[in-house]
């Protein structure tokens, strides 16, 4: 008798506390929601970074600004519907579209061969690659000329295994974090630092005497629009507004708006943009490149 | 050039922005510090009772909840639920729930601890002087383990209003994430904002805080006679 009062209390504990805030809605079979579900609601939700300043972040009316964002604004004008904008953070980005919690994920998101097993990416719109970062008056333009220097990388980043693996003859000079090893350039400790090419380029910008002498190396990861696995409704379209969207140049206009303040305007546009999910080949990385838009498209 | 950081306070609305981000947080953790206190004495009360069931299930809630991270807690009530039960919680509601889990367990314990912190011949007097069992406990075990109750819960309420900067991690954007939005926003415009807004938020949490702390040394002085 005790032991069933018990029992009834502690259930009726956690229960409570379920119930008492809020009551459950059962979503529907499909974890996600189809094209047409999204025109009907007249609404998009679509995650991006709130604190990823020029990607996606938020400006001082608390509206969301950058180059994922000004791309999200497009898809909901041209599906003629109301965006709705979740703050994500990377850790979190997967499960959102997962669990259908948003439409679309479009938060600086890398296209990777585990990341392409739980979610469906779109065509990309931007690539990223490696750069180099080098003081103005013995400026590196080719990776060549860093054999017998010394290049600063910070540890645990792509730059270090590339260098390692395809330049031995380099110097490596290792730093736990980005503000360490951009003071370790500017006291001249090495030779050249190299990370992302949209971070050394950012960061070039605000420290005159230092130019990025090699804009996109290495291997190529681009970045592109997720959905959840499976809604193939959705991922046509916006695949098929990539491609739309390339005739105006879309991502020319989006990168001048939203990246150009931040990285000048000397640097090579296509370096970064990808119009219409169609990335160039370039040199080396070409079969890579080809299998990752495979992997994309597939 | 000191004082260049602060200007990105009043940039638009950023300090308001502040403040809803700070209500946003204030109010989950005022949601269930609410139901923790009420389910905390019951689920106290529940540990000091000798029935073994009551004694290995309370114990395993109380474990659980405390080896778990709270960052998990969310994790799995916010996306879990959702993808065992379909069940498609807001995350602010999901976060009410783990924080109201999270302190119903920390308060159940602190409850038990007041409760047997009460010797045991402050019961028997009562009973001798004649009191019913309910009025021993009206008159003499309540006011008394209340009193010991209040810095602990005190505390409970406060650490639980700074732990809701882990929220943000399923999408509520609270004082700490507004803020760090206005960091990266100024990240090229304004590098030395950081500061500023860091110590604006030590000091909102700390006007959220404090009056609590003020009312909880005053109810001790109260009730001291």
């Amino acid at each position: 008798m005790k032991k069933n009062i018990v029992r009834a209390l502690t259930a009726a504990l956690s229960l409570a506390a379920i119930t008492a805030v809020g009551t459950p809605v059962h979503a529907e079979d499909a974890v996600y929601r189809t094209l047409d579900e999204i025109k009907e609601s007249g609404k998009i939700t679509i995650g991006v970074f709130s604190d990823k300043n020029p990607f996606g972040y938020v400006d001082e009316n608390g509206d969301y600004q950058g180059y994922d964002v000004y791309f999200a604004e497009r898809l909901a004008q041209d599906l003629g519907v109301e965006v709705e904008y979740v703050s994500t953070e990377p850790a979190s980005r997967v499960e959102y579209l997962e669990t259908g919690k948003v439409d679309i994920i479009l938060a600086n998101f890398t296209v990777t061969e585990e990341r392409a097993e739980a979610v469906d990416f779109a065509l990309p719109y931007m690539k990223v690659a490696l750069g180099v970062v080098s003081p103005d008056d013995a400026l590196i333009t080719s990776p060549e000329e860093l054999n017998g220097k010394t290049l600063i990388v910070a540890k645990g980043t792509t730059a270090e295994t590339f260098f390692t693996e395809n330049y031995p003859d380099v110097n490596l000079q290792k730093y736990d974090q980005y503000t360490e090893a951009y003071n370790a350039l500017l006291d001249g400790r090495g030779d050249a630092f190299s990370t992302d090419n949209t971070e050394v380029l950012a960061w070039a910008i605000q420290n005159p005497g230092f130019t990025v002498g090699i804009e996109s190396l290495g291997d190529l990861d681009t970045i592109a629009p997720a959905v959840t696995k499976g809604n193939e409704t959705l991922l046509n379209w916006i695949n098929d507004e990539i491609v739309a969207l390339a005739d105006e140049e879309f991502f020319h206009a989006d990168y001048k708006e939203t990246l150009e303040p931040v990285y000048g305007s000397e640097v090579d546009i296509d370096s970064l943009v990808v119009e219409g999910g169609v990335v160039e080949a370039a040199e080396d990385t070409a079969a890579e490149t080809e299998a990752a838009t495979e992997a994309v498209t597939e | 050039m000191q004082d260049l950081g602060i200007r990105v306070l009043f940039m638009g609305n950023n300090f308001a922005r502040l403040l809803q981000g700070l209500w946003v947080a204030f109010r989950i953790a005022l949601i269930a510090v609410a139901f923790s206190m009420i389910l905390g004495i019951f689920l106290g009360i529940l540990m000091t009772w000798k029935n073994p069931v009551a004694r290995v299930l309370t114990r395993f809630y109380l474990e659980f909840i405390r080896i778990m991270p709270q960052l998990v807690l969310l994790f799995l009530v916010f996306f879990g639920l959702t993808k065992a039960f379909g069940i498609n919680l807001s995350g602010e509601t999901s976060a009410i729930i783990v924080f109201t889990f999270w302190g119903t367990a920390e308060m159940g314990d602190l409850v038990r601890g007041a409760l047997i912190s009460i010797p045991k011949h402050q019961y028997e007097s009562g009973e001798a002087l004649g009191l019913e069992k309910m009025q021993v406990y009206r008159y003499i075990i309540i006011p008394q383990t209340l009193r010991r109750l209040i810095p602990l819960a005190i505390n409970l309420t406060t650490r639980m209003i700074k732990t809701t900067s882990l929220i943000v991690l399923i999408g509520v954007v609270e004082v700490l994430k507004t803020g760090q939005q206005i960091i990266e926003a100024n990240r090229y415009t304004v590098p030395d904002s950081a500061l500023w807004i860091y110590g604006t938020i030590f000091f909102l949490y700390f006007l959220v805080c404090w009056p609590i702390s003020l009312l909880a040394s005053r109810l001790e002085k109260k009730w001291k006679n």
